[in-house]
């Protein structure tokens, strides 16, 4: 999923990066009020784990390979803000000390990964939650289809650049078929990922899990009510 | 607080292990975004990276003959660089919030 230089052209990317750099900084002034001395460590834990994962690539079909992206899983665990964040440096560190990912391509990258991923996961996750009974197995479901979504979403941000800024000229409709073929097989092992990964923290440290927060508010406020 | 420190030292392990010996296991396989970029005709379009020659280029150190090391110490070091940035960032933007309110 990271875009290397030469895929998509300067300008293209310029505002990619422009896009981007003005959602750090929003997500920068939302990460604020979400992190507290519980969840700021969480948050960069977050991180570690989410670089961790991404260098274990599965196989999918033949001779394709696919990777968490960690965007629902980040969004599910800390926010979606503190989410971005995260995504955001493992991008940088990939980028910067791996040569993963273009350096002129990486507003690109944090366009798809930090914000799309993020939060389309993100908002899959509230409507399934919102769908289905309020306990926690329910949090894991809608962990799964968080993680499954978000992936194709991602690669459709690709499509869009492609179809704005790519140096080659192939049809786009054939470059999103493949794209969104392949990524949504992708976004089964990110499901199953982000799902197994959100369980693990729901089972040990419920009371970090920022998705699950939202619930034991909603049903503390019915009580009142 | 306990609780909280065994938590962050288990996760911080389990991110360890992960890459710095799970990753030896993973598909060498292009990844989805390489594929569809070599089957339609565009992957020829890619530039080499501006830090491919670096240190720590593709998940390797550079130096380090045996190919597990290389490439679990590459990423045993991005396990360590990802938490230290990622985590004085958080803290710094905890503290922010606290200074605020």
């Amino acid at each position: 999923m990271h875009i290397p230089d030469g895929f998509i052209d300067i300008p293209t990317s310029l505002a990619f990066a422009g896009l981007s750099a003005s959602g750090i900084a929003l997500s920068l002034k939302g990460a604020k009020s979400s992190l507290d001395e519980k969840t700021a460590p969480l948050a960069g834990l977050t991180a570690t784990f989410i670089f961790a994962v991404q260098m274990l690539n599965f196989p999918v079909a033949a001779g394709t390979s696919g990777h968490l992206l960690g965007g629902a899983l980040a969004a599910v665990l800390v926010g979606p803000w503190a989410a971005s964040l995260a995504l955001t440096v493992v991008l940088l560190m990939q980028a910067l000390l791996f040569a993963d990912g273009g350096l002129s391509a990486l507003g690109l990258n944090i366009f798809n990964m930090s914000f799309l991923g993020v939060w389309v996961g993100y908002a899959i996750f509230i409507i399934v939650k919102k769908l289905l009974p309020k306990n926690k197995s329910s949090i894991s479901v809608a962990a799964f289809l968080a993680g499954l979504i978000s992936v194709p979403c991602a690669a459709a941000g690709f499509v869009l650049q492609y179809a704005i800024g790519g140096t080659a000229t192939f049809s786009i409709t054939q470059v999103l078929t493949a794209m969104l073929g392949t990524h949504i097989l992708i976004g089964i092992g990110e499901g199953f990922i982000t799902a197994l990964a959100v369980g693990a923290v729901m089972a040990t440290r419920s009371d970090l899990v920022y998705g699950y927060k939202g619930t034991t508010q909603i049903l503390e406020t019915r009580v009142r009510e | 607080m306990k609780k909280q420190n065994i938590f962050l030292i288990v996760g911080f392990a389990i991110s360890i292990f992960l890459a710095g010996v799970i990753s030896n296991y993973a598909s060498s396989s292009p990844d989805g975004l390489e594929k569809v970029a070599g089957d339609i005709g565009f992957l020829k379009d890619a530039k080499e990276h501006a830090n491919a020659d670096k240190l720590l280029a593709d998940y390797g150190v550079k130096g380090i003959e045996n190919e597990r090391l290389s490439t679990g110490a590459a990423g045993v070091i991005g396990v360590i660089a990802t938490a230290g940035v990622s985590t004085g960032l958080f803290l710094v933007l905890r503290r922010k919030n606290g200074a605020n309110k």
